[in-house]
């Protein structure tokens, strides 16, 4: 466990000092981190805030402002099911519901298995492909039941 | 009972010479360009309703209440973000806007507190604001979603937090918050920590200390910027909860540190219930920090002596004694002593926590009433070679500028002085100057939090050796005039050219070049090269400097040095520029300016000047000496030998401030009559036989002078509750002695000064009462004071150029020694600690800690939080160590805020050549692991103990 911290704040400081040069580096920092790691531990934080001369009640206020930063670590895959007022109206909620039952995790849930965590999205720019997902990165548009199993089996496998 | 209100225009003033005329309501407005709706309606006696905007930050746009219409535009613009303009023809209250505002506050009021305690008490604007607006009606309710609740049907409120009250003076209640930002911006743009944020996003959204920590555990310094914005209870004091809204309020002035900051006094008959810092004063601007804000309860501590007190030998319990019999006691003893042991016998200390009119007293009561010249001050301690250096160079003996200069400057080179810490609200206004560009240069051995700390960061850290001071600064001087840097026009035109020559040409010297003094300062050539390059081309350019100067064995040649590059360079004489000494005690400059030092009369006007002589001896009715008294460490040699044996020391812990305190025990021991005139039994009264009870700041009238030469008024608000403020005291001192003194005000003793005092001619407490503050000299020249120095010439004449040979001082690092100790103070603490540590504060800092490289901790087998022994050629100690980079590797340093550790028994006696200033700052000293306390510690602790005994009353009869 020890050796986990270390490591992870060696990452931190890594990436921060990678990109401190840059102009606004905050947020690359933090992309960077949440590739690297799939969460942005809040231990890291004083870390980028000592490397870019910021407090870490600025870092926290900005990684909290974003939806997108998980605090945690999240599954194996990570789907992020589109919530905007287009995939409601073509029927998201029922698609939500329906993968739900199929994995085992509703919105900002993992599944007991550690196969996935699901997220809400806000708009994905699919709108004329709703209600749309995106699994691991790559969109999925036209959801429906032959869709949901296809993504069952992928993130279930 | 009055109420002191501030008109809080919404939006800081806009600096611009040009202006915009515009309509509001009707009315013709004229502005400065830049100035916002808002403001330019306030000006006109417009309040637009608000709730995230104060004149304090910069205006944000959030709370949407201050909607105004402007003709020719479309919607309704936020007051607070659109800038005035010419022409513009404004509505500011409209049928439009008032159902507008009515639908922003029904939404706010849904989401606030039904019951809150902070607008039933009118310390909440929501509550008056929602009247404002002519709110009636909540259409929402409140079972709603909210944070206000802290359950709601089926559990507990996902969005309610718990009350923080984690800081000792303040609380933050999340339920009351409206998420306006206030607090966050004045951490920011105010303070300059950025200490708070807002987390999360939307309805989310809340304030956060640190990453959701408690206010305590964060980053905040607990400067209380963030409760003075608040518009709700969400942040607020402590006292008020407890005491209730104020009912009354008086502008003074803190009687901290030599920022001088103006406070609100707020009262609830004769009990402070806050101070709030006061917009009108023009050393703060509406700032503060903790110590002003929030640790003034020492004034009313248990620990206060109210009754005078008299006893035989020092072992003795003291005896509670009428005042009569104290001050016939007093003067029967110093008459006895003179008598037996001559005129010189006795002799008085002034205060730098006192009054002027204090100060100029005992003084007074020294050249008049004991007939000799034997007065000296604390800030022989601190700033005497300051006076020396400065009035030497350029012919007074003070700073050249007011605070409002460093807004001004381009490039900053702090000394030897650690801003955050020991004057940490002109640090907040110096970073915020930084934060909009201005360039930093630091010479100090330790990485102080200036060097690098969010939103700062030094161009230049030259982090030398202690003691080295002048070897670098006059390097930096060669590297002026070797690279002809210097302002040849200034140097022409206002100072000795023949004094110029020949410094130059000692600056020149191979052994003044960076690489000559980088052996011995430590410091890279090229930094010293960096930094003198800046220093004398990046624009204006302004020295800030300390303790870490003057408390040296060349501190003045220090000052002088600093004073040379100034005028080498250009940089005196306009507002950005200058040599601004940061002033320790609320009152130093002013006790030095009063006569305090036992060479000069009030106005540092030489004792040998035979007309200065005449005028207060013809005024008192005697003959003035016209040889230097004694000053402090002669009095306590002196002692030793035995021909000093009374004293007479006033608001001064001189046996815990002052360097070799076993010296210092042995010199008070050998007196007949010590008399300690202070609010508590401080170290020194533990080798008393007269106790005077003293007054706090709150409980007198008087004036305080800052670092900028500011005359503040200190206004009383309650009754001393010893009885008397401390200038009746000594008069009635002198009184018993013989004197016909008869002052009935402060003010009596003001106008007494005035007129024998020519840079104090024109200063009066009517003058102080119309102008709020003046800066001196205030005369027939300059009736409205001087904010900056020096202006058209130097005050001496031609500015003079002096040699400044670097002598490393005496005090050096060996096998047995072979460490340097350095010595400061913390944020929370203020110097002996006498006031702060009989407040909250101590959370903060509640024992010295000896700072030490890992390097030297790890040769030495020491831990972090290990006790170690602190030993040197004087004396030994112990504390514990705290392991930290700050320090270059053999260099440790502490603070001398505690008496259990007594920092200064480890200090030696070398003192400043000219001014016998002690060299607080270099000790050679060796740190060893320790198991607790030293012998001396323990014996010290017990013999205090001792001393402070007091006898029980005799049963009546």
């Amino acid at each position: 466990m020890q050796q986990a911290t270390t490591d992870v704040m060696a990452t931190a400081r890594t990436i921060a000092e990678r990109w401190k040069g840059a102009e606004g580096p905050l947020l690359p920092i933090l992309n960077a981190l949440q590739a690297e790691l799939g969460h942005v531990p809040r231990e890291t934080l004083p870390v980028i805030a000592e490397t870019l001369n910021l407090t870490r009640a600025e870092v926290y206020g900005v990684v909290s402002f974003y939806h997108d930063y998980r605090e945690h670590p999240p599954g194996r895959h990570v789907l992020k099911l589109c919530r905007a007022e287009a995939c409601q109206a073509m029927g998201g909620d029922a698609v939500a519901e329906r993968l739900a039952a199929r994995l085992g995790a509703g919105f900002h849930e993992t599944a007991a298995d550690g196969s996935v965590t699901v997220e809400p999205v806000y708009c994905l720019g699919l709108c004329a492909c709703a209600p749309s997902a995106m699994l691991d990165g790559r969109v999925i548009g036209r959801l429906d039941e032959a869709a949901i199993e296809e993504i069952a089996a992928e993130v279930q496998r | 009972m009055s109420f002191v209100t501030e008109i809080d225009y919404g939006t800081p003033a806009a600096a611009s010479d040009k202006t915009v005329t515009l309509t509001i309501d009707g009315a013709a407005v004229t502005v400065p360009e830049g100035t916002s709706v808002m403001r330019a309606a306030r000006e006109a006696g417009i309040a637009v309703p608000k709730l995230c905007a104060s004149d304090m930050v910069d205006a944000f746009g959030s709370c949407r209440l201050c909607l105004v219409e402007i003709e020719g535009r479309n919607g309704t613009p936020a007051s607070c973000t659109t800038p005035a303009a010419d022409g513009m023809v404004v509505s500011t209250r409209t049928p439009r806007l008032g159902n507008l505002r009515r639908g922003v506050m029904e939404l706010y009021m849904s989401d606030h507190p039904a019951d809150c305690p902070a607008c039933a008490m009118g310390d909440c604007a929501m509550a008056g604001m929602a009247a404002g607006v002519g709110l009636a009606e909540d259409r929402y309710g409140e079972n709603g979603v909210n944070h206000v609740a802290p359950e709601v049907a089926g559990g507990l409120n996902p969005h309610h937090l718990p009350q923080d009250l984690s800081n000792p003076y303040f609380a933050y209640d999340p339920a009351q918050c409206i998420v306006c930002s206030l607090c966050v911006r004045a951490c920011a743009d105010v303070q300059g920590t950025f200490a708070l944020t807002i987390e999360g996003r939307g309805f989310d959204s809340r304030v956060s200390a640190g990453m959701h920590e408690d206010f305590l555990g964060s980053e905040c310094v607990s400067c209380g910027a963030c409760v003075q914005a608040c518009p709700t209870g969400a942040l607020q004091e402590k006292s008020v909860q407890a005491l209730g809204m104020p009912e009354s309020s008086v502008v003074t002035t803190c009687a901290y540190c030599g920022v001088g900051c103006s406070f609100k006094a707020e009262m609830k008959g004769e009990e402070v219930v806050r101070m709030v810092p006061y917009k009108g004063g023009k050393a703060n601007r509406g700032h503060s920090c903790v110590k002003g804000r929030f640790a003034y309860g020492y004034a009313s501590h248990p620990d206060r002596i109210l009754n005078p007190m008299v006893r035989e030998t020092i072992d003795e319990p003291w005896r509670e004694v009428s005042w009569e019999e104290a001050y016939a006691h007093v003067a029967e003893r110093f008459r006895a002593i003179q008598q037996a042991h001559g005129r010189g016998a006795v002799g008085g200390i002034t205060s730098s926590r006192c009054t002027n009119e204090e100060t100029y007293l005992v003084q007074k009561l020294v050249r008049q009433g004991f007939g000799n010249n034997n007065v000296d001050t604390c800030a022989r301690v601190c700033h005497s070679p300051t006076g020396y250096g400065l009035k030497t160079t350029f012919g007074t003996s003070a700073g050249t500028q007011d605070f409002d200069s460093v807004e001004a400057a381009d490039v900053v080179m702090v000394i030897g002085a650690n801003p955050t810490d020991g004057h940490p609200v002109f640090a907040s206004r110096l970073k915020k100057r930084l934060r909009a560009g201005a360039r930093l240069i630091v010479l100090d051995p330790r990485r102080i939090d200036l060097v690098r700390t969010p939103h700062v960061e030094a161009a230049y850290h030259l982090p030398l050796k202690p003691g080295t001071n002048v070897a670098v600064l006059t390097a930096m001087a060669h590297v002026i005039v070797a690279e002809g840097l210097q302002d040849e026009a200034f140097v022409r035109e206002r100072c000795d050219l023949d004094e110029f020559a020949d410094w130059a040409e000692f600056v020149l010297a191979p052994e003044n070049s960076p690489e000559a003094v980088e052996a011995v300062s430590g410091v890279p050539a090229a930094l010293i090269r960096g930094a003198a390059r800046l220093y004398a081309t990046g624009g204006n350019a302004a020295v800030y400097y300390g303790l870490g100067v003057t408390e040296h064995s060349q501190g003045s040649t220090t000052v002088m040095a600093i004073a040379n590059l100034a005028m080498a360079t250009g940089n005196i004489g306009r507002p950005g520029v200058g040599v601004n000494p940061l002033r320790g005690q609320n009152n130093v400059q002013g006790s030095c300016d009063m006569g305090s030092f036992p060479h000069e009369l009030p106005g540092y006007r030489h004792v040998s000047d035979e007309a200065t002589r005449h005028v207060f001896g013809a005024l008192w009715g005697v003959t003035i000496d016209d040889e230097p008294g004694l000053r402090i460490p002669n009095m306590l040699d002196a002692a030793l030998e035995g021909s000093f044996k009374g004293l007479y020391v006033q608001g001064e812990d001189i046996l815990q401030s002052d360097p070799n305190t076993h010296h210092v025990a042995a010199g008070l021991a050998a007196m007949d009559c010590v008399v300690v005139h202070d609010l508590f039994l401080n170290e020194t009264a533990n080798y008393a036989h007269v106790f005077l009870p003293g007054s706090t700041f709150l409980e007198k009238d008087g004036t305080f002078t800052n670092a900028e030469r500011r005359i503040n008024r200190v206004r009383k608000v309650m009754e001393p509750r010893n009885g008397y403020a401390d200038w009746e005291v000594t008069q009635e001192l002198a009184r018993a002695l013989g004197l016909d003194w008869a002052y009935t005000h402060p003010s009596e003793i003001m106008a007494e000064i005035a007129a024998t005092t020519p840079t104090f001619a024109g200063v009066s407490y009517p003058v102080l009462e119309a102008a709020g503050s003046v800066q001196w000299p205030c005369n027939e020249a300059a009736p409205t004071g001087t904010p900056v120095m020096h202006v058209d010439g130097f005050v001496r004449g031609r500015g003079k150029f002096v040699r400044t040979a670097y002598v490393a001082t005496d005090e050096k690092t060996g096998p047995r020694f072979p460490l340097l100790l350095t010595t400061g103070r913390t944020l929370s603490q203020y110097n002996v600690g006498a006031q702060t540590r009989r407040t909250a504060n101590v959370v903060w800092h509640e024992e010295d800690l000896l700072e030490i490289h890992p390097h030297d901790a790890e040769q030495r087998g020491i831990r972090d939080g290990d006790w170690v022994k602190l030993a040197s050629r004087a004396g030994a100690t112990t504390l514990r160590a705290t392991i930290t980079e700050r320090v270059a590797p053999g260099v440790v340093y502490t603070t001398f805020h505690h008496p259990e550790t007594q920092a200064n028994v480890v200090t030696t006696e070398f003192s400043d050549w000219a001014t016998n200033c002690p060299e607080y700052k270099v000790t050679a000293v060796q740190v060893s692991p320790s198991n607790g306390p030293t012998g001396w510690q323990e014996e010290y602790e017990a013999q205090a103990r001792r001393s402070r005994r007091i006898a029980p009353l005799e049963a009546a009869e």
